[in-house]
């Protein structure tokens, strides 16, 4: 089914909020918001639910405490606990404060790395990627609203128009 | 404007009384003859054998060696009872009254100087906002300035107990013995610095800076009310920078003379920052504490959730902040284990298990868990949980670093010690709750006050 989408250019993010909450207002489903530079609230405007990137981030700094813990764990204590400088390779918790370093950095490492790599799988961005731009606009100056187009054309039109859109286009979804 | 409410300022005098009695029965229940502090220990040890078995019943495994340890000590302690006519009873017998006779001064030291530290970090943290001419915080101005009300009836306070220690009152501070520092060829080399003259000069200097500081900024504040320029904020602005590099020198010479010297023997060079850290978590979370209260009374109809989440952020970040220089220090000179600097740490780690680590518990991982979620901190019963739990643990890191020096293993959170909390905690709630009635709770004509007003997170 080829669906067809109304794209409207604005060139300033006050006038783009507020268009947001009318078109939201009027009850009609924005597919997509392309703006240069973060706006502050658009997610709120838009109704876009919170990220929750920061519990992902928390459990790796678990994993990664973990793996510090367990590794350190078997190599100094029971693999081969030898006398290193007088340090008391008896049991984990004896010689925990020389560990602590490490461990800090791992859970750091863990949370910090895996919490990025999951940003880029779920927000689909690799280095080879083809940009998703619809117009090249959008990365300077101005800003582009993407509404699903139902059989209303030119109510719809008239709408974003009404909203302060210096450019509105229809075409097919990409 | 703020009205003090009746039941409060009758809850703060039920403190200071119960406390006063309490600290009252400390000083007469300190032996005064060495035949009188060996028959309490007699007496006590089996106390604190069962004192340490109801304590410990969660870490059943180390509990069992604790419990073993004490009885040990217990025996050995009844050992040269029995043996006292041999030539080390003597010896111990002056030990110990030394140790009985400090309890009630250190609990009272403890107390006193934790409720000083509270203001002082508040202080610290009300220059930093001006200096920085942070934009969320002047809605905030009023309560800290309320806070810091109470640092100089406090350090005078803790400043008359340092000069009762030099005019030899107590053996708090044992480089103030001359009998001690006859025989001590440690103390003698550093008497150059710690000798009482410029010590209670400097702690004078100290307190003074701080109290002009406090004085000037709060008058500064008050008049830019009802002027008709910003000149009154200018000043505070200069005024404000110029007190935190006093401060920062003066609080690291403070940490050195009022804590590091009950111990002259040991020496740690972030001990400076390690302090200031305790002081600025305590008093980001009394300000919080204190905004809490007043807002759900209806004074601080501006103050929103964001600035309760900003003061919560503060909480977070510089209790982690705290643990870091707790760790950097305990660390270093574990694994160096030089044997004059660790003896600190046997010390506390013999006599102190309990304190020692669960103060990193309250301080660090409650904290840690509790406040890290961006949600719990618009909470507000979140927010004073995590902040008594905060000042528990602080109250035990002050705790910790007088204790083992004053009065070794004989230490015990009892009578004296509770009673000193309390009646600093009613003179604190008095003097701060007090100071704030004489302003009105939001500063006018603040540059800044707009933005703070409608700040959002």
């Amino acid at each position: 089914m080829a669906s067809k989408v109304i794209q409207a250019l604005y060139n300033d993010d006050d006038v783009l909020m507020s268009a947001v909450k009318r078109v939201k207002a009027e009850r009609h489903h924005i597919e997509e918001i392309y703006t240069p530079f973060p706006v502050h609230g658009l997610d709120k405007a838009m109704g876009l639910a919170p990220t929750r990137i920061a519990i992902t981030s928390f459990l790796y700094g678990c994993v990664g405490l973990t793996v510090a813990i367990t590794m350190m764990n078997f190599i100094m204590i029971q693999d081969w606990p030898q006398d290193i400088g007088g340090k008391p390779s008896f049991s984990y918790l004896e010689n925990m404060p020389a560990f602590v370093p490490i461990m800090f950095e791992l859970t750091v490492f863990f949370a910090a790395h895996l919490m990025v790599i999951t940003f880029y799988l779920r927000s689909r961005m690799w280095p080879f990627k083809e940009a998703e731009n619809p117009d090249v606009r959008t990365t300077d100056d101005h800003f582009l609203m993407e509404v699903a187009l139902h059989d209303n054309e030119d109510q719809l039109k008239a709408l974003l128009v009404e909203t302060g859109a210096v450019e509105v286009k229809i075409t097919e979804k990409h | 404007m703020y009205t003090f409410s009746n039941r409060l300022r009758t809850a703060a005098f039920v403190l200071m009384i119960v406390g006063a009695l309490g600290l009252v029965y400390g000083f007469f229940s300190a032996p005064s003859t060495e035949a009188e502090a060996m028959a309490m220990v007699a007496d006590a040890h089996h106390g604190d054998d069962h004192g340490a078995a109801t304590h410990d019943a969660g870490a059943a495994a180390e509990h069992g060696q604790d419990a073993h340890e004490e009885a040990g000590h217990g025996e050995e302690a009844h050992g040269e009872g029995t043996h006292a006519e041999e030539e080390h009873g003597t010896s111990h017998g002056e030990h110990l009254l030394h140790q009985l006779q400090n309890k009630p001064w250190a609990a009272l030291y403890v107390s006193a100087f934790f409720f000083m530290m509270i203001s002082l970090g508040v202080l610290a943290f009300y220059a930093i906002q001006r200096a920085a001419q942070a934009g969320w915080s002047p809605v905030l101005f009023r309560v800290m300035e309320g806070i810091t009300a109470y640092l100089l009836p406090g350090a005078l306070i803790v400043f008359v107990i340092l000069a009762l220690s030099g005019f030899h009152m107590n053996h708090l501070f044992v480089w103030m013995d001359p009998e001690v520092v006859a025989h001590d060829e440690l103390i003698q080399g550093k008497a150059g610095y710690l000798n009482v003259p410029f010590f209670l000069i400097r702690a004078l200097i100290y307190i003074g800076g701080w109290a002009a500081y406090q004085y000037f900024s709060r008058k500064f504040s008050i008049a830019q009310d009802t002027a008709s320029d910003d000149s009154n904020f200018k000043k505070n602005f200069r005024i404000s920078a110029g007190f935190l590099v006093f401060f920062l020198v003066s609080e690291s010479m403070m940490s050195w003379d009022w804590i590091m010297s009950v111990d002259p023997h040991w020496f740690s060079t972030l001990f400076g920052w390690y302090v200031f850290a305790s002081m600025f978590v305590s008093g980001i979370t009394v300000i919080a504490m204190i905004t809490i209260y007043l807002k759900s009374k209806g004074y601080l109809e501006f103050v929103n959730d964001s600035h309760i989440h900003d003061l919560a952020k503060f909480m977070f970040g510089v209790s982690i902040f705290w643990t870091y220089l707790w760790f950097s220090q305990f660390m270093l000179i574990w694994y160096s284990n030089i044997p004059e600097e660790v003896t600190y740490f046997v010390t506390r780690i013999e006599d102190y298990k309990l304190p020692f680590f669960g103060m990193l518990v309250m301080n660090f991982i409650f904290p840690l868990l509790i406040l890290m979620n961006s949600d719990y901190k618009r909470l507000n019963w979140f927010v004073i949980m995590a902040g008594i739990v905060i000042l528990l643990g602080h109250y035990i890191d002050i705790f910790n670093m007088i204790m083992p020096a004053t009065v070794g293993d004989q230490w015990f959170i009892g009578i004296a010690e509770i009673s000193g909390i309390l009646f600093f905690a009613g003179l604190f709630i008095f003097v701060v709750f007090n100071a704030l009635t004489k302003a009105p709770l939001l500063a006018k004509r603040n540059p800044y006050i707009e933005e703070s007003k409608h700040f959002h997170y």
